[in-house]
């Protein structure tokens, strides 16, 4: 099996340098598109492979790269943005590429911003990532030294300038609008759409924001092609995808596999199943801020349309375990007090609807719920939901409480009857 | 004042950004580097290097929960309390660090060691539980791993 991505990572050990990477086939890449490509072919390249955004969105890469004015009469300069904030709870993905391989995102943002002849892009990585950035910082400084960045490059009459931007915290951070205002030392509120960033973007120029994982397989479909990188997949959407699990599991991990993997594979085959004596109860599929799934669920492939079939969003693709012995209630309780702790205030519903959530959720787990709180928590799924809010944060944080709702009814039952967590 | 340093750092971040005030949260990084926080005098000093009002770079300041706008002790614990973690043990981890240190989450030690402060997801989660001393991330703690790290640090 074919590995792309994680090809040149060595865990535990330090990346591969410049000249390394370059053994290992790397920057071929960027020599081909600047030599042999325009940047329509690239654009038409990553739209024909299927490349989904990796953020958690899915959105068609290289149909987003498509709404990119360009021509002599596009504004000037365009930005590219890597999105490196990695804060989906439950999410650690883009940490193992950052740090594993900080050449191969440099490629990839190389050709990318080429491709909409962006002069100028930005590494976002979140405070934490602090050795993510040390190494990517090493890793830029070799790139302009070698003229893969900078003015003209290799020759080529293409410049880019790459500039890495280590944030502050929040999670408000990594919504592109968010991003784009944390960039321009504001705070980090979304924006709104239409315009879309893509034509009106950072410092109103048009911007294109793509995750690290994205921007990390435009490389090798440029090396080699679209037929093959369809062929990574067990499905429609092409490519392979890091996958991850947390939780209760034998062997916690990421791996990367092919697009459509079962989330029974996943579990049972690379998370080495349930830790001894407990059970599986349920999976939220891609971060905090996808719908539960549950055992009948087990064989669904993971990618964003089978899972969006099943009810639920592949995200990020990095899974969390429910299991028997973890109170279905406590955790939607953490992961409701996260989002409202992280809401940036800019809209009402989520600014006060995420705290009474978090607080009636907290009620119910201390034993002092009341029966009419499932209708009222019921409520706020719906006024929380889509098209109530600016942007998709709170939205997000229903998913995990509607489907709980769903699935663990009987457990928020409990709560109330017995005046209890019946697992405290 | 901000130092010649502090000064001679910020000025190289402003080429950066497109415009002045956008290297902003740099600036207030590269201050909190070696301050250990943000005073009210340091925003007024920034604020004039970037030519905004004070009052608009706090209203930045004070949405990053990682630009500090108090003291903090000589070192910063961040402890993620987000779903993985929570799933593998976080409760006890912060009880341990609380009774240990005998503070709450947004003080600081008696000593003046530590401030204690939760974190959202660390990105690790495949080794939780986790935290952050400083700079420094730690996984797969256990109450005792807990006790070696705070050992590190005096």
């Amino acid at each position: 099996m074919e590995r792309p991505l994680t090809q040149n990572i060595r865990p535990g050990e330090e990346p591969l340098d410049l000249k390394e990477y370059e053994r290992a086939g790397g920057y071929q890449a960027v020599r081909r598109a600047l030599r042999n490509m325009t940047p329509q072919m690239i654009t038409q390249a990553v739209k024909d492979s299927n490349l989904r955004g990796r953020g958690g969105a899915g959105f068609p890469a290289g149909l987003k790269w498509s709404f990119v004015p360009m021509g002599d009469d596009a504004p000037h300069p365009k930005y590219m943005i890597a999105n490196t904030d990695e804060m989906e709870p439950g999410t650690f993905k883009d940490r193992l590429l950052v740090e594993g391989d900080p050449h191969q995102l440099i490629e990839g943002v190389i050709i990318s911003s080429y491709a909409i002849q962006a002069n100028v892009a930005y590494i976002f990585v979140r405070w934490a990532y602090k050795l993510a950035a040390k190494r990517l910082n090493q890793a830029i400084s070799e790139a302009y030294e070698n003229h893969y960045l900078g003015k003209n490059i290799l020759g080529s009459g293409y410049s880019l300038e790459l500039y890495l931007h280590v944030s502050a915290g929040r999670y408000m951070c990594g919504e592109e609008t968010g991003m784009l205002n944390a960039l321009e030392g504001r705070r980090a509120i979304p924006r709104a759409k239409p315009p879309h960033p893509t034509t009106i973007g950072l410092w109103g120029k048009p911007t294109v924001v793509n995750n690290v994982e994205t921007l990390c397989s435009v490389p090798h479909i440029v090396n080699k092609g679209v037929e093959w990188f369809k062929s990574l997949s067990h499905t429609q959407e092409g490519g392979t995808k890091i996958y991850g699990v947390s939780g209760k599991v034998k062997r916690p991990g990421a791996w990367e596999l092919p697009m459509g993997t079962t989330i029974r594979e996943l579990l049972e085959e690379h998370a080495g199943g349930m830790r001894d004596g407990v059970q599986f109860r349920g999976v939220l599929p891609g971060g905090a801020s996808t719908d539960f799934l549950v055992e009948e669920h087990l064989d669904v492939p993971m990618d964003f349309d089978s899972v969006q079939k099943a009810g639920s969003r592949m995200g990020t693709g990095t899974m969390i375990v429910l299991d028997d012995q973890t109170c279905p209630v406590g955790m939607v309780q953490n992961l409701e007090y996260f989002f409202a702790r992280e809401s940036c205030g800019w809209c009402t519903p989520c600014r006060d609807g995420l705290p009474w959530t978090a607080q009636m959720l907290q009620a119910i787990e201390e034993g002092q719920g009341q029966s009419r709180d499932l209708e009222r928590l019921a409520a706020h799924t719906k006024l929380l939901g889509p098209g109530h809010t600016f942007c998709a944060l709170a939205p997000g944080a229903m998913e995990p409480l509607q489907s709980a709702l769903k699935y663990f009814r009987q457990d928020f039952e409990r709560h109330i009857h017995e005046k209890r967590c019946p697992w405290r | 004042m901000l130092s010649e340093e502090e000064r001679r750092e910020i000025q190289a971040e402003i080429p950066h950004y497109e415009q002045k005030r956008a290297c902003c949260i740099e600036a207030m990084k590269i201050v909190q580097q070696h301050r250990g926080w943000v005073s009210d005098e340091s925003i007024q000093d920034i604020a004039e290097v970037l030519e905004m009002t004070p009052d608009e770079l706090d209203g930045v300041a004070t949405f990053y929960n990682l630009i500090f706008r108090r003291p903090v002790g000589k070192h910063v614990i961040l402890v993620c309390d987000s779903v993985s973690c929570w799933i593998v043990g976080y409760d006890h981890i912060r009880d341990h660090l609380t009774t240990r240190l005998g503070i709450h989450f947004g003080e600081t030690s008696a000593d003046g060691r530590f401030t204690l402060l939760p974190i959202a997801c660390l990105g690790t989660c495949d080794h939780a539980p986790a935290l952050m001393v400083d700079e420094d991330l730690y996984r797969d703690l256990d109450p005792e791993k807990v006790d070696e790290i705070l050992a590190k640090y005096q």
